[in-house]
C-alpha cells in the first residue's frame, strides 16, 4: 500500500479567547465559563460561557420581542432574503467554517469541507425559497408561524445541524433561542457573526452555550412555542416528559441502530464502500449509522474478507488532513461509552476485528472494528454506540432480514444492497425506518425529508415536510 | 304483550364479541338517570388482549391496498346507513338529543366514514413527494402507517366523535384500541357490530368499554402501542409523560375537532409515518 505524506489544511480559522452568549444581536460578557477543545489535540481552543437560566431568560425574551416586533410583520419574501444572504456568507467563509468544525469536532477536514459545510449552506438555500410560498405548505391558506422555537443541537454535525433547525424556523417566520453541544460550540458562535454581518435583525436568532441544564432551562421556558432536539433518545425522552401538557410543538430526532442488508445478488464492490460509509463516515457519530451489518449467509465469509482488506487502508489520524478517513472520538465521555460498549459486545460472544493502524498519542481515538458473529440479544446488536463499530449478524431469506432488521426499538434508517429491484421495493415497504438507502448510504438533501419511526423520534426535516415542524393552519 | 328482547353490550376485540374477561360490568343510564344496560367494564388483560390483537392485525391491514381498505370503509357508511334507526334510538335515549339532532349526528357520522373512505388512495398524492435532491439519485416520500393507535373517544359524544376518533387512524392501515366515552357507550359498542359486518378484518378495530381513567395508563403505557390520541381522558399530561417512555406519537386533547362530517388530513398524518427512500440512477 501506498503511503501519503501529510497534507495539512491551513488553519484558516482563529477564535476569541473567551465567548458570551449571542442575544439580542451582540455578544455577552463571557462568563462562567468553561474550555472547548480540539478532541484530536485535548489543546484548548477558547473559553466558553455555560449558559444559566437567567441567561436563558434573556435570550426567549430577545426572541420573543423580535418575533413580535419584526420577524412576523416581514413579508416572506424579505425573510427568504435573509435567508440567502446567510447562505452566500456562509459560502463565502466556508473553508473558514470548515477548519473551525474540524478543530471542535475532530471529524477530518475532507467531511467538514466537502459534506458538513455545503449541506448546511444548501439547507438555508433551499428554505430560503420557502419563505414566500408557505401557503403551498400541504397547511392551506396563510399557514402561520409558532412563534419562538427552542433548538437543541448535538455535536456529531454542529453546524449543520444548526442548519436544519434554523432555516426552516426562519423561513416559515419562527424566532429562535439555539443551544449548541456543550462540547461544540464554536461553529455556532461563528454562525452567529455571520447573522450579524447578514443583519439579520436582532433576537432573530441568539444562540446560548453550555450543558444539559442549560437545554433543559430552554426547553421547560414557559415562553416557548416550539422544542426541536437533535440527540440521545435517552435524552429525547426527558424532553416530551418536560414538555407534556403544554402547547409547545415538538419533533424529536434521536437515536438509531440501522440494519445495513446486503444481499448475495448485491453489486458487492459498491456495497462494500456503501458499508464503510454507512458506519465509518464521521467516526460512527452519526444517529442513522449503518452500524448493522445483515449479510446473506451465503457470502459472509466472502464479504467479511473484502471488508476487512477495505478497512485495512482506512487512514485514522490528524483531522486537518486533507488524506484522513477517521477522525477523532468527540470526547473522552463518547470514547470510554464506546469502549465500554464493545467489551461487553466481546463478552457476549462477538468476535472483535480492528485493522492495525498507529493510534497518535494525544486526543480521543478508536480504530474502526467489526464485531462479528453476534447474536440479535447481544449488547452491540441493539443499543447504539455511536462510534466506528460495526456489528455484524447473517440471514438467509429477505423474510427473516426484515424481521432482524426490524428487531429493535429505533427505526431512523436503513440500507439495502441489492441488483433486484423488485426485491428492493418490497423490503423498502417493510422496514420500519424513516430513511431507506437502497445501493448507497448516508445521503442527505435539503429537499428530502429525514426523520425517524420508533423511538428515533417524530416530525422531519427536510422537504415540505420539514416545514410542517414550524408552522401552523391558518384561522 | 310481548317482552322485547334487549341486547347484551359487550366489548369488540379481533372481530369477536368477548364479555371483559375481568367479568366486570358498569350500569350506563339514560338522560333522566334510569337504567338502560350493563355493559362490560374493561380490565388490564381486556387492554392487553386488544393491543395484541391490533398488533397482529396490523401488517395485514396496512399492506391491504389503499382501494381495498377504501372500499371496506365506505361499506362501513353503507351498514351505519341502515342501521341509523338503532343509532338514533340509542343516541336519543342516552344524550337526551331530539331525535333530528339524533339524526344529524348519525348522519355526520355515515358521511364521515365516506369522507374517510375516500382518502385512502389519494394520502400520498397530496403528502408524498418525489424530492429533486441534487445528485443522479430516485428519491420519493410516502407516508405510512405509524402502526397500532391507543385512542380515547370524547366523553360528551355518543357517535360522531367516536367515528372521527377512530377513522383517522384506521383509514391509512393502522390498527387501534379505543376506549370509549364511558357514560355515552353504547353506540359505540353497536357500531362495533358494524364494523363486524363490513369485511373490516378482525382486530383492525378494537373497542373497549370502560373508565378511561383506569384504562389510560395501561393502554398508553403499553410498550406495542406507537401512537396515543388522548382526546377522551381527564389527565393528559400524566398519559403524555407516560408515553414518552417510548416515544409514542401525541396527539392532544382539542387538537381536532370531533363532531363534523369530516375530517381532518392533518390528523390522519399525525398518525402516520413519512418514509424517504434512495435509489441510484445509473446504469
Amino acid at each position: 500500500m501506498f503511503d501519503y505524506a501529510p497534507a495539512p489544511e491551513a488553519k484558516l480559522a482563529s477564535f476569541e479567547k473567551s465567548y458570551g452568549h449571542f442575544i439580542a444581536g451582540k455578544f455577552t460578557k463571557p462568563a462562567n465559563l468553561y474550555p472547548t477543545i480540539n478532541p484530536a489535540t485535548e489543546e484548548v481552543l477558547a473559553e466558553i460561557s455555560h449558559g444559566t437560566a437567567r441567561d436563558v431568560d434573556l435570550a426567549v425574551k430577545s426572541a420573543r420581542a423580535a418575533y413580535e416586533k419584526v420577524w412576523s410583520k416581514l413579508s416572506g419574501a424579505e425573510r427568504g432574503k435573509y435567508l440567502f444572504r446567510i447562505a452566500r456568507i456562509m459560502q463565502e467563509r466556508a473553508r473558514e467554517l470548515a477548519v473551525a468544525e474540524t478543530l471542535n469536532n475532530g471529524k477530518p477536514i475532507k467531511e467538514t469541507r466537502d459534506f458538513d459545510v455545503p449541506t448546511a449552506v444548501s439547507w438555508f438555500f433551499y428554505y430560503a425559497g420557502w419563505a414566500d410560498k408557505l401557503d403551498h405548505a400541504g397547511l392551506g391558506p396563510n399557514p402561520q408561524a409558532l412563534g419562538v422555537a427552542a433548538q437543541v443541537v448535538p455535536w456529531n454535525f454542529p453546524l449543520m445541524m444548526l442548519a436544519w433547525k434554523i432555516a426552516p424556523a426562519l423561513a416559515a417566520g419562527n424566532t429562535i433561542v439555539l443551544k449548541p453541544s456543550e462540547t461544540t460550540p464554536l461553529s455556532a458562535l461563528l454562525f452567529a457573526e455571520i447573522c450579524q454581518q447578514a443583519e439579520l435583525p436582532e433576537g432573530v436568532v441568539n444562540i446560548v452555550t453550555g450543558f444539559g441544564d442549560t437545554g433543559a432551562a430552554l426547553v421547560g421556558h414557559k415562553d416557548v412555542n416550539k422544542v426541536a432536539f437533535t440527540g440521545s433518545t435517552e435524552v429525547g425522552k426527558i424532553i416530551a416528559k418536560q414538555v407534556a401538557g403544554s402547547n409547545k410543538k415538538v419533533t424529536l430526532e434521536l437515536g438509531g441502530k440501522a440494519a445495513n442488508i446486503v444481499f448475495d445478488d448485491a453489486p458487492i464492490d459498491q456495497a462494500i464502500e456503501g458499508v464503510v460509509n454507512g458506519i465509518f463516515f464521521n467516526q460512527g457519530h452519526v444517529c442513522c449509522a449503518g452500524s448493522r451489518l445483515l449479510v446473506q449467509e451465503s457470502i459472509h465469509d466472502e464479504f467479511i474478507k473484502k471488508l476487512k482488506r477495505r478497512m485495512s487502508t482506512l487512514r485514522l489520524g490528524d483531522p486537518m488532513d486533507k488524506n484522513t478517513d477517521v477522525g477523532a472520538i468527540n470526547s473522552a465521555d463518547q470514547l470510554a461509552k464506546i469502549k465500554k460498549l464493545v467489551k461487553k459486545g466481546v463478552s457476549e460472544g462477538g468476535e472483535l476485528w480492528q485493522p492495525e493502524c498507529k493510534i497518535p498519542r494525544n486526543g480521543f481515538w478508536f480504530a474502526p472494528a467489526i464485531v462479528d458473529n453476534v447474536s440479535p440479544a447481544n449488547t452491540v446488536a441493539r443499543e447504539e454506540i455511536f462510534g466506528p463499530v460495526l456489528s455484524v449478524i447473517t440471514f438467509r431469506t429477505p423474510a427473516e432480514a426484515v424481521t432482524k432488521a426490524n428487531n429493535t426499538e429505533y427505526g431512523l434508517s436503513a440500507g439495502i444492497w441489492t441488483e433486484k429491484g423488485s426485491k428492493m421495493l418490497k423490503l423498502a415497504d417493510q422496514l420500519n425506518a424513516g430513511v431507506i438507502w437502497s445501493n448507497t448510504f448516508n445521503q442527505f438533501d435539503p429537499t428530502s425529508p429525514f426523520g425517524g419511526f420508533k423511538e428515533s423520534g417524530y416530525g422531519r426535516e427536510g422537504g415540505r415536510q420539514g416545514l410542517l415542524s414550524y408552522l401552523k393552519a391558518g384561522k | 304483550m310481548r317482552l322485547d328482547v334487549k341486547k347484551t353490550y359487550k366489548l369488540f376485540i379481533a372481530g369477536k364479541f368477548p364479555r371483559s374477561e375481568s367479568g366486570r360490568s358498569y350500569q350506563v343510564k339514560d338522560s333522566k338517570s334510569k337504567h338502560v344496560a350493563n355493559v362490560a367494564l374493561a380490565s388490564r388483560k381486556d387492554v392487553r388482549d386488544a393491543v395484541q390483537a391490533a398488533r397482529s392485525a396490523q401488517a395485514g391491514w396496512a399492506s391491504a391496498s389503499a382501494y381495498n381498505r377504501g372500499q371496506i370503509l365506505y361499506r362501513i357508511a353503507e351498514m351505519l346507513e341502515g342501521r341509523r334507526e338503532q343509532f338514533v334510538s340509542e343516541i336519543t335515549t342516552l344524550t337526551g338529543k331530539t331525535a333530528k339532532q339524533a339524526e344529524a349526528e348519525v348522519s355526520a357520522a355515515i358521511d364521515s366514514w365516506v369522507w374517510h373512505a375516500g382518502w385512502t388512495d389519494k394520502i400520498d398524492s397530496v403528502a408524498g413527494s418525489m424530492n429533486p435532491v441534487a445528485g443522479p439519485y430516485f428519491n420519493i416520500s410516502t407516508n405510512q402507517p405509524t402502526g397500532v393507535v391507543g385512542a380515547f373517544a370524547p366523553q360528551d359524544s355518543a357517535l360522531v366523535g367516536f367515528v372521527n376518533t377512530i377513522a383517522p387512524a384506521i383509514v391509512s392501515g393502522n390498527t387501534v384500541v379505543v376506549v370509549s366515552s364511558e357514560n355515552l357507550s353504547l353506540p359505540a359498542l353497536t357500531l362495533g357490530e358494524v364494523l363486524a359486518t363490513s369485511d373490516l378484518p378482525g382486530g383492525v378495530v378494537n373497542i373497549l368499554s370502560g373508565k378511561e381513567s383506569e384504562l389510560g395508563s395501561w393502554l398508553v403505557g403499553h410498550m406495542d402501542v406507537n401512537a396515543v390520541d388522548l382526546e377522551g381522558t381527564s389527565n393528559p399530561t400524566e398519559l403524555e409523560i407516560s408515553a414518552a417512555n417510548t416515544v409514542k406519537r401525541v396527539i392532544r386533547p382539542g387538537t381536532y375537532p370531533r363532531e363534523g362530517s369530516k375530517g381532518n388530513l392533518q390528523h390522519i398524518l399525525d398518525l402516520m409515518e413519512v418514509k424517504t427512500v434512495w435509489h441510484p440512477k445509473g446504469h
